[in-house]
């Protein structure tokens, strides 16, 4: 086993550990902390489907988005398609062949739509960027944590690109580290630099998630202007400190 | 003070640069230690504020879902940065929602992030010092919580809940506003926004039954505290005094009176409006809406509608029945509460109610949809019923009606310029130069369609119209009540039973 193994074994199972538990923790917090008042953006649907079609419009869609501005939301939606592209595509990396969704992962589709989702990727990150970068309003909102997200992903996206395309790497030795990862049976790692950056940087990633605007990801499906339904007067609604001391006057 | 130009009216409303600082002078009157003292204020600054301050925000963030995702998620997209009339209006980068949360933001980093106690730069984060409560106290009485960003926002973020916890927060530390905690004090001490007492109150609504009387002949009552009426009205109080409001009221009278239905005003519960949501005060808004429970049982009534305010709707219909309720012993044949839109609307529909509506036929109008009707309440049973139901009334009201530019009613509103507890001399730059891409909207279906008046259901909206109008070289009295509209139409044949 060599030194670059032990470090990156060590290194994906803290920064796993940190993403579910810090993400986890995030996720108990947002449920635990009660909304007291119905504050939904009107027009709400009033009934639970009718939220249903609500969050799955802005998950999916990012409708809101959409009314708000045309390029944010054409760079925004390319990047995270991309990345769910991607996501697929990396599945084969970490699902042994007898999975029942191998099939599925092991699609020509899902492998080539992965392979170019990178450059597609890329170019919505550019767009960002670009935002963040020429448009007056948004330059002077950013942050540097801003502007190094952006570049963090883009790290990603290109060492994963330099892989698929310039430099291959071993893919068998690479499935077997990550296998080994799962089954607690730590396998070398191939060592080629882009990979290891790669790698290197998607860890650093999962470990800055919880701490980072990347919560956004939980926080959208507890947004109570989103995901409230609007029927206030015909249910009563009480949570937290209008759950407590209820005590009004009483007819008589 | 009035030391300020009023924006030009252009063909297109434009997103103008950023210019940073040009509303840092804007801050309004401190409230003083004795207006304090009825809110369970302190009356200035305490000791040791700053981590009092930090404090109180964790408190509230604890206890309050929305402000807790609000603060964590924002991923400074920018989508918001164009969609406050404050920032449309003044330039001011600060006036933008993002930037505005920003300001409570960065010091919640500070104190309740990791990333904020390890790496404040970098991620912006700020202690809680003298000069950021003086720009809280500043910005955050330039947002009219009206919702608009919120629309904008894939994450929902909502500004108005972060300036509402703001405010809480230096209301709790002693720095509170003069002109909202003036106000809601008078509604405890005499119980309504104008300090109305009871007397002046039946005075003013004699003088009404007389002006109707003399106007049509027909004698159309004005009821206070009348036992057991089948309705009890909750209306702002600026409807007792001021124009157009009152003519809003006199139509909310015809309407009872050609329906046959008994109702009547409370002198304890004199004030729709309840300011305590504007500060973020929890207990005061309880303590205001418990009012309006205490009058209608104390009046027996068995409905309770609610006139024409935009907040006092919010109020009313999304937090009432939590606050306040259950209303069990209402008649639940009908919504409580109802908007008196919703209570002429069903007598339209039920064919109750004829309108001479040539008797409006001076008027082009067109509708301004009040930020807290369209963004935080309902009409009717369905979602958007608060976009139809005013405008149905307007129309059996008058012949002629236009609507603004679709991306400036309905959920895309723009605010008045004047709501959330900004509607104060002096913020009256703030006001003029919020109102502009209202006033845009407005002078493109002047010119395109000689619209010759504008309608509200709100009261703030009403008030802030009067006064800004004329800046834009409007008349004053473009702006007018729905009701006021209504009453001006409407047929007063009915028998008398
Ligand atoms: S709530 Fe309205 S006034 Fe406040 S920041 Fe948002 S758009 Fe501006
Ligand atoms: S639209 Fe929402 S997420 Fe984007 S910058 Fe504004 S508040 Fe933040």
């Amino acid at each position: 086993m060599t030194t670059v193994t032990v470090i990156y074994t060590a290194l994906f199972y803290a920064a796993m550990l940190l993403f579910v538990l810090g993400v986890g923790r995030k996720i108990f917090i947002y449920a635990r902390t009660p909304q007291p008042l119905k504050i939904p953006i009107t027009p709400a649907p009033t009934t639970k489907a009718g939220v249903w079609v609500r969050m799955a419009r802005e998950v999916v869609l990012f409708e809101s988005l959409f009314k708000a501005s045309k390029w944010t939301w054409l760079f925004g939606w390319i990047f995270h398609l991309s990345l769910l592209l991607a996501f697929f595509r990396h599945l084969r990396y970490a699902l042994s062949p007898e999975s029942f969704l191998w099939p599925l992962v092991n699609l020509e589709l899902v492998q080539t739509a992965g392979k170019y989702g990178g450059y597609a990727m890329l170019l919505g990150l550019l767009g960002l960027l670009a935002r963040r970068i020429f448009v007056d309003r948004v330059r002077y909102i950013s942050s540097p944590s801003d502007f190094l997200m952006l570049i963090l992903l883009m790290a990603i996206a290109g060492s994963g690109l330099m892989m698929t395309f310039i430099s291959h790497t071993d893919i068998v030795a690479l499935k077997a580290f990550t296998l080994g990862l799962f089954y607690f049976d730590p396998q070398p790692l191939p060592a080629s630099l882009f990979l290891l950056v790669h790698l290197g940087l998607v860890a650093l990633l999962l470990i800055i998630f919880p701490f980072s605007k990347l919560l956004h990801a939980p926080g959208l499906f507890f947004s109570p202007t989103r995901n409230q339904v609007d029927n206030p007067r015909e249910q009563r609604w009480t949570r937290g400190w209008t759950a407590e001391n209820t005590d009004t006057p009483k007819p008589g | 003070m009035a030391n300020f130009e009023t924006p030009p009216l252009t063909e297109f409303m434009e997103v103008p640069p950023v210019i940073p600082g040009t509303m840092e002078h804007s801050s309004p009157y401190i409230a003083k230690p004795e207006i304090q003292a009825p809110l369970a204020y302190p009356g200035q600054l305490v000791e040791n504020w700053e981590q009092k301050a930090v404090f109180k925000l964790g408190e509230l963030v604890k206890s309050n879902r929305a402000l807790q995702v609000f603060l964590d998620t924002c991923v400074k997209c920018g989508a918001c940065t164009d969609k406050c009339h404050y920032y449309l209006g003044t330039s001011d980068p600060k006036n933008m929602p993002v930037a505005r949360q920003d300001l409570l933001r960065s010091v919640y980093r500070r104190y309740y992030t990791l990333a904020g106690k390890l790496f404040p730069k970098l991620v912006g984060a700020r202690d809680m010092t003298k000069s950021v409560l003086d720009e809280w106290y500043s910005y955050f009485h330039q947002c009219s919580q009206c919702r608009r960003c919120s629309v904008y926002c894939p994450y929902g973020i909502d500004t108005a809940e972060v300036s509402m916890a703001a405010r809480e927060i230096m209301d709790s530390v002693g720095q509170g506003q003069k002109y909202c905690n003036e106000i809601i004090g008078k509604v405890f001490k005499i119980g309504n926004n104008l300090g109305l007492p009871e007397p002046a109150l039946v005075n003013t609504l004699e003088g009404l039954e007389e002006d109707v009387k003399e106007a049509t002949g027909v004698d159309v009552k004005f009821p206070v505290d009348v036992k057991g009426a089948d309705v009890l009205l909750i209306t702002p109080s600026a409807d007792f005094f001021a124009e157009p409001h009152i003519d809003g009221l006199i139509g909310y009278a015809k309407v009872f009176h050609q329906a046959g239905i008994s109702w009547t005003l409370s002198s304890y519960a004199s004030e729709a409006a309840n300011f305590s949501m504007f500060i973020g005060s929890r207990h005061n808004l309880k303590k205001q809406a418990m009012r309006i429970r205490e009058a209608a049982l104390e009046l027996g009534v068995k409905r309770i509608v609610v006139g024409e305010c935009g907040h006092a709707w919010r109020v009313a219909y999304s937090f009432w029945n939590t606050l306040v309720g259950p209303f069990d012993f209402l008649d639940r044949n009908y919504p409580v509460p109802q908007h008196i839109c919703e209570f002429t609307y069903d007598l339209i529909q039920k064919d109750a109610l004829r309108f001479d509506k040539e008797a409006n036929d001076d008027k082009v109008v067109t509708f301004h949809d009040s930020c807290n009707v369209a963004r935080a309440s309902r009409m009717g049973n369905m979602p958007g019923g608060q976009f139809v139901i005013p405008r149905a009334v307007i129309k059996a009201s008058v012949n002629k009606f236009v609507d603004m530019a679709p991306d400036t009613i309905g959920e895309a509103t723009f605010c008045c310029g004047g709501g959330g507890g900004l509607l104060t001399d002096d913020l009256l730059e703030l006001r003029v130069k919020g109102s502009l891409p209202r006033m845009q909207a407005l002078k493109q279906v002047v010119d395109e369609h000689g619209v010759t008046h504008v309608a509200a259901i709100c009261a703030i909206c009403k008030a802030q119209f009067s006064k800004i109008l004329p800046y834009y070289k409007f008349p004053m009295d473009m702006i007018q009540s729905v009701h006021g509209l209504v009453s001006n139409a409407i047929r007063l044949d009915r028998k008398e039973i």
